[in-house]
């Protein structure tokens, strides 16, 4: 049974009423076929490329696993960030082409300049990297500020934008076309069900009920 | 679900077209057809159902599936008179039918009895323009029970001993406790505060047609996929179809209110999804665009014989805008919260709804135990300040703190400021050629002040529930709004007012506002209930002048 059953079965045992039983028959096919089209498209084995050509794909990949490395849980490169940036770019995103464009370039310099001989970023050991990813992170600070986003489009920043667009691409629900496999919610411990019923965490699972503070049930 | 409905040409003179179709024009919408009368209802976004709603944060955050897009319709904000105001989104509203009510975070609180009369209890404030409502929380309080039983309120009555009269329990229970709620009540025990399930216009129990809530956490920027929200969309607007009288005509970007040349509205003209133009006429005008939109549309209908804008011979159209101040503190306790599940709230307290004068403070608020982030929003903004912005250290944070964080959110009053307003922008325009909205805003320096006393409030209650790290982010000037309120003000005199106690222009007999401006104080915070009391208030007044041919003769 798959994670969507698994949400419908639960969802369905939440439902008192024949009206909304009635309710849920007619739509709840067309909601699971959604999400399942999605989901299916987020978790193909062979994910195609639509603006990064495979060397840039390459680059990107490696740098965004420096912001979510892989480890004992996923990281960026389990997710399929650099599939969900690319389609971004393709799409909502596309007005950020040229940051990418001149980061990837910048950061092939900064390769260059640090570790004469690398080719490329994607090719230096994991210390080099993380010398060159400090060097990029490093940059970024001394030139950012302003207030936090959420929409990342503001920023001209490289570092700022890859980092925004890697946390959407491990953690975005999976119809957005990242978080590969919920590799994203795992990693940070989110369920990825659907629906949940109580007790939700460590301290509602005993919770005797609300009771008003004693002695003092006067108004105020 | 298919909806009986009906269509009416823009030719056809109905009785009230409504421009809006939110958490106050969803409510005119169906308590007037319910009452008789042929209504089109005028929506600027989509007309997205329940199926279309995703839990996918490029859609809805970035691609703005839900609200107001500023590529088409810029918006400018400055602090003063004296700046020139540059683009930034500053305000966010819904653009979609429902409107608001759709994204919103469903926390609803009434209004207190003090809420309608502090100007005559406090005084003068420097600095504010402060008055009195004409009407009083008596006058409302049948509203208020009519909303929470019909779109469907859950809570528990009686529960907070500062909660004003009710004269009706809730018609449900409250929504499950969660994690935040539960350290929230423990603290707000030992300190002597008095914690209580909050009130929520989610779905405890099902009802026909929508399901009780699942507790899928998607809640704060989201349409419900299953109808538990108590939207506009999910509650009253499938009764004003269902009446065969109302026809709800969504992507209408309306920029004008015609008037005739005894000073009459006769209608509402508005750009098509295609930018034709059209002039849907109707005996009466009501505006329930918000508290940004309602008065820009004034504006924009400026005449010879209205030259400052339709229903401003007070000057106060676009005035005295009240955002509600807000604080927040943030809390990351041992084990796992799991407040990514369920509505984001589920325990708030109003110990300091209204606080002693003697700290030197006006007003008060309230503060909700919640967790309203998404994993990605939780990221770009639920981390300890100095947590590392990437790498391993990075990753061990999120993975850490996404399942054992809450937050403490401070609700507060906003001192009207005449100053404060929204207006034309005299240089920038949208897409169609119109002035952009421009805000210009600088909160009344009592609002940081009590914001920064309840921001400490906040901290102290997660001490006291045993949070291992807590942060609050510094207060700063606000510069971004959801709440829009008292652009245009209800009151007995039409020198300092917009509308009257029925909701009507002091100026345009057949011209009616209902939404945010109407507000005359902000509450403390959470002004959708009170929003949607006036609306059925509003709609009782209209339907009585109307059938004593005070308005559609």
């Amino acid at each position: 049974m798959n994670s969507f059953d698994s949400a419908r079965r639960d969802f369905l045992q939440l439902l008192g009423g024949t009206a909304c039983a009635a309710w849920l028959t007619a739509n709840w096919p067309a909601l699971l076929s959604a999400a399942e089209h999605a989901h299916q498209a987020a978790k193909s084995d062979h994910p195609t490329l639509e603006v990064f050509t495979a060397d840039q794909a390459r680059e990107v990949e490696a740098l965004t696993a420096c912001i979510i490395p892989s480890g004992e849980t996923a990281g960026a490169r389990e997710a399929g960030v650099v599939y969900f940036i690319d389609r971004a770019l393709k799409t909502f995103y596309s007005d950020a082409l040229p940051i990418y464009q001149k980061g990837l370039d910048a950061a092939q310099k900064t390769t260059a300049e640090l570790f004469p001989g690398v080719p490329r970023f994607s090719a230096a050991t994991e210390e080099q990297k993380l010398k060159i990813f400090t060097h990029i992170a490093e940059e970024s600070e001394r030139q950012k500020d302003g207030p936090r986003r959420l929409a990342p489009g503001g920023s001209q920043d490289f570092f700022q934008t890859l980092r925004v667009h890697t946390i959407f691409g491990f953690l975005v629900d999976p119809e957005g076309g990242g978080n590969r496999d919920y590799a994203g919610w795992k990693a940070i411990g989110r369920d990825p069900s659907h629906s949940f019923s109580p007790p939700f965490g460590f301290y509602d699972k005993d919770y005797p009920g609300w009771q008003p503070v004693s002695g003092e049930t006067e108004k105020k | 679900m298919s909806r009986p409905t009906v269509t009416y040409k823009p030719s056809d003179e109905v009785d009230f077209v409504i421009i809006g179709s939110g958490a106050a024009g969803g409510v005119l919408a169906k308590e007037l057809s319910i009452n008789g009368f042929r209504v089109v209802v005028l929506e600027q976004g989509e007309y997205l159902r329940e199926k279309d709603f995703t839990h996918d944060e490029t859609k809805v955050f970035i691609q703005s599936q839900l609200t107001n897009k500023v590529n088409t319709h810029p918006i400018t904000f400055r602090k003063s008179a004296d700046e020139t105001a540059r683009k930034q989104q500053a305000v966010l509203y819904g653009s979609c039918v429902g409107g608001s009510s759709v994204h919103f975070t469903a926390n609803f609180w009434r209004f207190h009895e003090i809420d309608f009369k502090e100007h005559s209890k406090v005084g003068d404030i420097p600095g504010a323009n402060f008055a009195d409502w004409p009407i009083s929380y008596a006058d409302l309080e049948p509203y208020y029970t009519k909303v929470e039983w019909e779109i469907g309120v859950s809570g528990l009555a009686g529960a907070s001993p500062f909660d004003p009269p009710r004269s009706k329990p809730y018609p449900m229970p409250p929504l499950p406790v969660k994690g935040n709620g539960v350290v929230f009540e423990r603290a707000c025990q030992k300190l002597g505060y008095h914690a209580f399930p909050a009130p929520m216009a989610i779905l405890s129990q099902p009802r026909p047609g929508r399901s009780a809530c699942m507790n899928c956490g998607f809640c704060l920027g989201f349409g419900c996929e299953v109808g538990a929200k108590s939207t506009s969309l999910s509650s009253v607007i499938p009764m004003a179809e269902k009446t065969g009288r109302c026809e709800i005509r969504p992507n209408c970007y309306v920029h004008r209110i015609e008037t005739d040349k005894n000073g009459r509205a006769i209608g509402a003209v508005y750009f098509d999804a295609q930018r034709n133009t059209h002039l849907q006429k109707a005996k009466a005008v009501i505006l329930s665009a918000n508290g940004a939109e309602t008065p820009r549309l004034l504006l924009l209908s400026a005449s010879n014989q209205f030259p400052a804008g339709l229903a401003n011979s007070s000057g106060y159209v676009g005035k005295n805008f009240m955002p509600n101040s807000n604080a927040l503190a943030f809390g990351v306790f041992d084990e796992p919260l799991n407040d990514y599940k369920g509505p984001a709230v589920s325990r708030i307290m109003q110990d300091f709804y209204e606080l002693d004068p003697k700290l030197g403070l006006y007003g008060g608020g309230g503060l909700d135990a919640r967790f309203d982030f998404t994993p990605v929003s939780f990221v770009l903004n639920g981390l300890p300040p100095g947590t590392p912005k990437w790498g391993a250290g990075f990753k061990q944070a999120i993975a850490h703190n996404f399942t054992r964080t809450m937050q403490i959110f401070c609700h507060g009053t906003s001192l009207p400021v005449e100053s404060n307003s929204f207006s034309l922008d005299p240089d920038v325009k949208d897409a169609y050629g119109l002035p952009a909205l421009r805000m210009t805003f600088r909160d009344h320096p009592n609002d940081l002040k009590m914001m920064e006393w309840m921001k400490d409030r906040a901290l102290e209650i997660l001490e006291a529930a045993g949070a291992k790290t807590k942060w609050g982010p510094p207060i700063q000037e606000q510069q971004f709004a959801v709440h829009l309120l008292g652009t245009c003000r209800m009151g007995n005199d039409p020198k300092t007012s917009v509308i009257n106690a029925d909701h009507r222009t002091h100026d345009v007999k057949n011209l009616f506002l209902c939404d945010g401006s109407s507000l005359v104080t902000s509450g403390r915070g959470q002004p959708t209930m009170t929003i949607q009391a006036l609306a059925y208030r509003a709609a009782d007044r209209i339907t009585a002048l109307a059938k004593r041919g005070e308005i559609l003769a």
